[in-house]
C-alpha cells in the first residue's frame, strides 16, 4: 500500500520482543491520552494513576480483587481465543455464559439431594454443557449450511440474556427480594477462597483450562488440524480432515469454556443466579482474546490486568473523579492497545529524502520527454 | 529499414535485501522488433519488466527512452511514456463489455458514456492490427484467447509504443497462440515494439527477432533469433548443469486395469455440468495425459477422482470395486495421490512451515503422532530427509513455505504425494509456472513413479509435456472426451485440433 509519502508493508514475521514491548508502549500512550481527560476535570493525572496502580496491584486485597474481577473475563477470553484459532468468530461468549449459568444454576437451586461435592461436579458439567450446546446451535448452522457464525452467536446472546432475565424476574425470583435475583444456592456449593489470600479457587479452573488449551493447540493432532483448517479449508478437505466435525467440536469447546464463566461467577461470587449476570464479560473477553493474541496463557495475565483496571477505575471515583471519566480511561487504554496491534503486523515507513535523491536529478528531463510526446 | 533504438536500459541493478535480482543488466530494444526475454524463474525477468513499468525503482542504472534519460516513477508514468504490459492474469471486469473495459483502462469515463463512439474506435484498431474482438461482447462470454486480445487492445488504445507480454502463450491452445503471434508481428510491422517473457525455447526461436537470456540476475546471452539454437539457449538458460533425460521403461504388455471411469457427470462450483459423460480407463504403469485448454472440466475431473467433488452420475471403479461414493480420506488410504493445480490454494498451506506441510496427510500415523500428540522429533527428522532426497532449497524448515520459491514448493508437494507409494497420482499442471530445472526434476519424479508401476494421470495444456511424458492421451473439451490416442500414434496437429473442439 502506498499513501502519499507513507508506505505500509505487511511484516512477514513479528519478533517476540515487539510482541511484548508493543502493548506496553501503547498502554503508556493510552494513559497519556487519558491524562488529558483527567486534567480536564481538574485532577493531577500522576496522583490518579498512582492511586489506581497501588489500589489494584500493590495490596493483597487489591490483587485478589483484580483476579476476582478478571475471572469471568479469563474464561470468556479463552473461549473466544479457542474459536478464533479456527477463524471462527464466536462473539456469543456472553450468551453461552448466561446459558451455562442457567443450566448449572437450575441444578444448584432445584436439583435433587445428593452429596454436595457430587452436586458441585454435576453443576460444573451442566454449566459447560449449557454453554457448549448454545454455541453448537451456531456451529451446526455453520457446518452444514455455512451460516455466518458471527451473526448467529450474537443473536443468540439476546435470546439467552432475555431468557435469564425472564427466569430471574419470574419463576426463580427470590421471595423478599426486590431485585431480579434467585434464592441463594446451598452453602456447601460456594467456591472457597484459596487459604487466606482472598483469591477465589475459580482461578484454578481458569488456569487449568488455559494450560490444557495451550497444550491442545500446540502439541496435539487436533490442534494441528485446527491450524490447517484455519489456514485453508480447501486444503484441510484435500487432506481428508473432517472440517464439519472440527467446527462442531471447537465451537462446542469454546461455548463450554464460556459456560464455565457462569459456574465460577455463580459459585464463587454471586452465589445466586442473577439477571444480567454476564454484564458484558463476553464482549470484554473478545478484546482480551485479541490483546493476548489468542495465547491462552496471555489471556490469564491480560484478564487480571483488566480486572485490576475495572477495580481501580472504581477506586478513583472515591477520590472524586467522575465515574464517566473512569470508564473513559478504560476505553482509551483499550483503544490504544488495539490500535497498537496494527504496528505489530505492519511496517510503516516514510519515503526518505535519501531514497528520492537519485531520481530528483532527472525530473527536468522527464518533462522534456513529455514535451517530445506531445 | 534501419531500426532505431527506442529504449535502452543501462547497468540496471535491483536489490531486494541481500539478493541481487538484477545485476548490471543492459537491454536494448529497437523500434518495431519482437524481443523475447528467456530465463528460469528467479532469473530476474519480472523484476526487470517491473522496473520498466515503474513498479520498482532500480538501485542504480539508467533508462533511456527515445534517446532521453528517464526515470519511470509509477505505472501511470510508464503508461504516459507509452509502455504497457499484458499480465499473465488478466485485469478485466467480467460483467462489463469489451468496450467498457477498454475505456475504463484508458480513463475516458465521463459521466455519460458514448458507447457508440467507443465501439467505433475499437473496431478501427481491430481492423488495423487484425485483432478480432467484438466490442459489444461481455468479457465473461469470451474465451481466454479473446480476453488476451482485449488486453492487447487496451494497450493499443492507449497508444503504447512498447508492449510487454508475460508468458502470453501459456493460456492458449497451439492454434490460438499461433494467431496471437501473427497479431504481434503485425503490430511490430506497424512500428510497435513487443517484448515477451517466455519459458518455451521453440516459440522464442520461431516468433522473436532477438532474444535476451537472463540467468541469476545477469544477461547470460543475447542473440538474433536466426542465430539461436536449442543447444545455445539451453546452455544459456540452465548453464552447465546437465539435464538428465528421464528414462522411460517400456510399458508392460500385461499391465492390469487400475481405474475405470464410466459415464461420469460432475458439476462445477456454479452447479453447471463440467464433465459430460466422460469414460476412460487407466492402467498400472502408464502416464495417461488429459490434454485440453484449462477450464474445460479438468479441475472437476481431478477433484472427482480425488474424492473432493460429488459425482452427479456415472461411476468410478478401482480394481473392479466401486469407489464412487468414498470420501477424500478413503481415497487417500486407497493410494490415490493428488497434486492440485493451484498448490497454494489446495495442497500446501503457505502460512505453515515445511514440517507442518509434510505431515498434512499422514499426521494420524503412529510415526508422527502418538495418543493424539504430535511427535516433533520424528517429524523433524523426516522433514530433513525430504529436504536432502529431493533437493528442496529453503530458508529453514521452520519458515512458512510461502517464502520458498515456486519450484521448491512444488518439489515439496510432489515429494509428499509420492512418499506413500501411491497407485494413482493425479498431477494437475505439475510444472505450470516452474523453470526448466524444476520442471525436469518434477518430470523425472513422475516418470520414476510410472516405471515403479504407479499410474500417473497427467493433466496438462502443454503439448511438449504431453508428448514427452505420456503413453496415452485423452483430449478434454467442454467437459467431453474428444478422443483418446496412443501418444506415439498421433501428432501435435491432431491433438491441437481436438483441443479446439473439432471432432476427428
Amino acid at each position: 500500500m502506498d499513501i502519499g509519502a507513507i508506505q505500509i508493508e505487511k511484516k512477514q514475521v513479528v519478533p517476540l520482543i515487539n510482541k511484548i514491548l508493543n502493548p506496553i508502549i501503547f498502554v503508556l500512550l493510552g494513559l497519556a491520552f487519558g491524562s488529558i481527560m483527567i486534567i480536564a476535570v481538574g485532577f493531577n493525572p500522576i496522583t490518579v494513576y498512582s492511586k489506581m496502580i497501588s489500589y489494584s496491584f500493590f495490596r493483597l486485597r487489591g490483587i485478589s480483587g483484580s483476579i476476582k474481577a478478571g475471572l469471568p473475563l479469563m474464561l470468556c477470553g479463552l473461549s473466544v481465543s479457542v474459536a478464533f484459532k479456527m477463524n471462527l468468530n464466536n462473539i456469543g461468549a456472553e450468551g453461552q455464559y448466561a446459558m451455562g449459568a442457567i443450566l448449572g444454576g437450575w441444578f444448584a437451586l432445584f436439583g435433587p439431594e445428593m452429596p454436595i461435592m457430587l452436586k458441585l461436579i454435576v453443576m460444573f458439567l451442566l454449566c459447560a454443557a449449557g454453554g457448549a450446546l448454545w454455541a453448537m446451535i451456531a456451529a451446526a448452522l455453520k457446518a452444514y449450511w455455512n451460516v455466518n457464525e458471527t451473526i448467529v452467536t450474537l443473536m443468540l446472546n439476546y435470546v439467552a440474556l432475555l431468557f435469564l432475565d425472564y427466569l430471574c424476574y419470574g419463576p426463580w425470583m427470590a421471595k423478599k427480594q426486590t431485585t431480579a435475583i434467585s434464592e441463594s444456592i446451598p452453602k456447601g456449593m460456594h467456591l472457597p477462597d484459596i487459604g487466606n489470600t482472598g483469591i477465589n479457587a475459580g482461578i484454578l479452573i481458569a488456569v487449568l483450562i488455559a494450560v490444557f488449551l495451550y497444550i491442545y493447540l500446540r502439541m496435539t493432532t487436533a490442534g494441528y488440524q485446527m491450524e490447517v483448517i484455519r489456514n485453508s479449508r480447501k486444503t484441510a478437505e484435500y487432506a481428508g480432515i473432517n472440517v464439519r466435525k472440527h467446527i462442531l467440536m471447537v465451537l462446542g469447546l469454546s461455548g463450554a469454556i464460556a459456560g464455565l464463566a457462569g459456574f465460577v461467577q455463580v459459585t464463587g461470587v454471586v452465589h445466586r443466579v442473577q439477571a444480567q449476570l454476564p454484564g458484558g464479560s463476553g464482549y470484554t473477553g473478545i478484546v482480551i482474546a485479541y490483546l493476548s493474541q489468542f495465547n491462552p496463557i496471555a489471556v490469564i495475565i491480560v484478564s487480571i490486568l483488566f480486572g485490576g483496571l475495572v477495580n481501580s477505575c472504581a477506586a478513583v471515583q472515591i477520590m472524586g473523579v467522575p465515574s464517566q471519566i473512569a470508564t473513559m480511561l478504560q476505553g482509551s487504554i483499550m483503544i490504544f492497545v488495539i490500535a497498537g496491534e496494527f504496528f505489530n503486523h505492519y511496517k510503516v515507513s516514510f519515503n526518505s529524502a535519501k531514497r528520492d535523491r537519485y531520481y530528483k536529478i532527472d525530473r527536468n528531463q522527464h518533462k522534456e520527454i513529455e514535451g517530445v510526446k506531445q | 529499414m534501419e531500426k532505431s533504438v527506442i529504449l535502452e536500459m543501462k547497468d540496471i541493478t535491483k536489490r531486494f535485501g541481500k539478493t541481487l535480482a538484477n545485476d548490471h543488466i543492459n537491454l536494448r530494444l529497437y523500434q518495431g522488433e519482437i524481443h523475447a526475454l528467456l530465463g528460469e524463474n528467479g532469473a530476474g525477468k519480472s523484476t526487470l519488466m517491473n522496473i520498466l513499468l515503474g513498479i520498482y525503482r532500480p538501485n542504480s542504472g539508467e533508462i533511456f527512452y527515445k534517446g532521453k534519460r528517464v526515470s519511470i516513477k509509477s505505472p501511470k508514468h510508464a503508461v504516459e511514456l507509452g509502455i504497457g504490459m499484458v499480465h499473465q492474469h488478466f485485469e478485466l471486469i467480467p460483467t462489463l463489455s469489451v468496450a467498457e473495459n477498454i475505456f475504463l483502462s484508458i480513463g475516458q469515463c465521463k459521466f455519460i458514456l458514448n458507447k457508440k463512439n467507443m465501439e467505433e474506435t475499437i473496431a478501427r484498431y481491430a481492423e488495423k492490427f487484425g485483432l478480432a474482438v467484438d466490442p459489444a461482447a461481455k468479457v465473461w462470454q469470451l474465451s481466454v484467447g479473446e480476453q488476451q486480445r482485449v488486453e492487447i487492445m487496451k494497450l493499443l488504445c492507449r497508444d503504447c509504443e512498447i508492449m510487454i507480454l508475460d508468458e502470453p502463450s501459456a493460456v492458449l491452445t497451439p492454434q490460438e497462440s499461433k494467431e496471437m503471434f501473427r497479431t504481434l508481428r503485425k503490430m511490430a510491422d506497424e512500428g510497435k515494439t513487443v517484448i515477451f517473457i517466455s519459458h518455451k525455447m521453440s516459440e522464442v526461436m520461431e516468433h522473436a527477432d532477438r532474444i535476451t537470456v537472463l540467468k541469476g540476475g545477469k544477461v547470460e546471452d543475447e542473440m538474433l533469433a536466426k542465430d539461436a539454437t536449442v543447444e545455445r539457449l539451453t546452455k544459456a538458460v540452465v548453464g552447465l548443469r546437465s539435464l538428465e533425460k528421464t528414462v522411460r521403461s517400456p510399458i508392460k504388455e500385461n499391465s492390469s486395469l487400475l481405474l475405470e471411469i464410466e459415464h461420469l457427470c460432475v458439476h462445477n462450483d456454479k452447479g453447471i455440468d463440467a464433465l459430460k459423460d466422460v469414460s476412460f480407463s487407466l492402467r498400472q504403469g502408464e502416464i495417461f495425459a488429459i490434454a485440453g485448454v484449462a477450464g474445460n472440466g479438468q479441475r472437476e475431473l481431478a477433484e472427482a477422482l480425488a474424492g473432493l467433488r460429488k459425482v452427479k452420475s456415472g461411476c468410478i471403479r478401482m480394481n473392479g470395486r466401486d469407489i464412487t461414493k468414498s470420501n477424500a480420506r478413503q481415497r487417500m488410504e486407497m493410494g490415490i495421490s493428488f497434486i492440485p493445480e493451484d498448490r497454494l490454494q489446495m495442497g500446501l498451506i503457505p502460512g505453515m512451515n515445511m514440517k507442518q506441510n509434510i505431515i498434512l496427510k499422514k499426521f494420524r500415523e503412529p510415526e508422527y503422532s502418538r495418543f493424539g500428540f504430535l511427535r516433533n522429533k520424528s517429524i523433524k527428522a523426516v522433514t530433513e530427509k525430504y529436504v536432502e532426497t529431493y533437493d528442496i532449497k529453503n530458508g529453514g524448515i521452520e519458515l512458512p513455505v510461502s517464502m520458498m520459491s515456486g519450484g521448491n514448493q512444488q518439489k515439496l508437494l510432489v515429494a509428499r504425494e509420492i512418499q506413500c507409494d501411491p497407485v494413482l497420482i493425479i498431477a494437475a499442471y505439475p510444472v505450470r509456472g516452474l523453470d526448466i530445472g524444476a520442471s525436469e526434476a518434477i518430470h523425472r519424479i513422475l516418470m520414476e513413479q510410472r516405471n515403479r508401476g504407479a499410474c500417473v494421470l497427467l493433466i496438462s495444456e502443454e503439448l511438449d509435456e504431453i508428448f514427452d511424458m505420456s503413453d496415452r492421451v485423452a483430449v478434454l473439451c467442454d467437459g467431453k472426451v474428444m478422443g483418446i490416442r496412443n501418444t506415439s500414434e498421433t501428432d501435435y496437429d491432431e491433438i491441437g485440433r481436438l483441443m479446439s473442439g473439432e471432432t476427428a
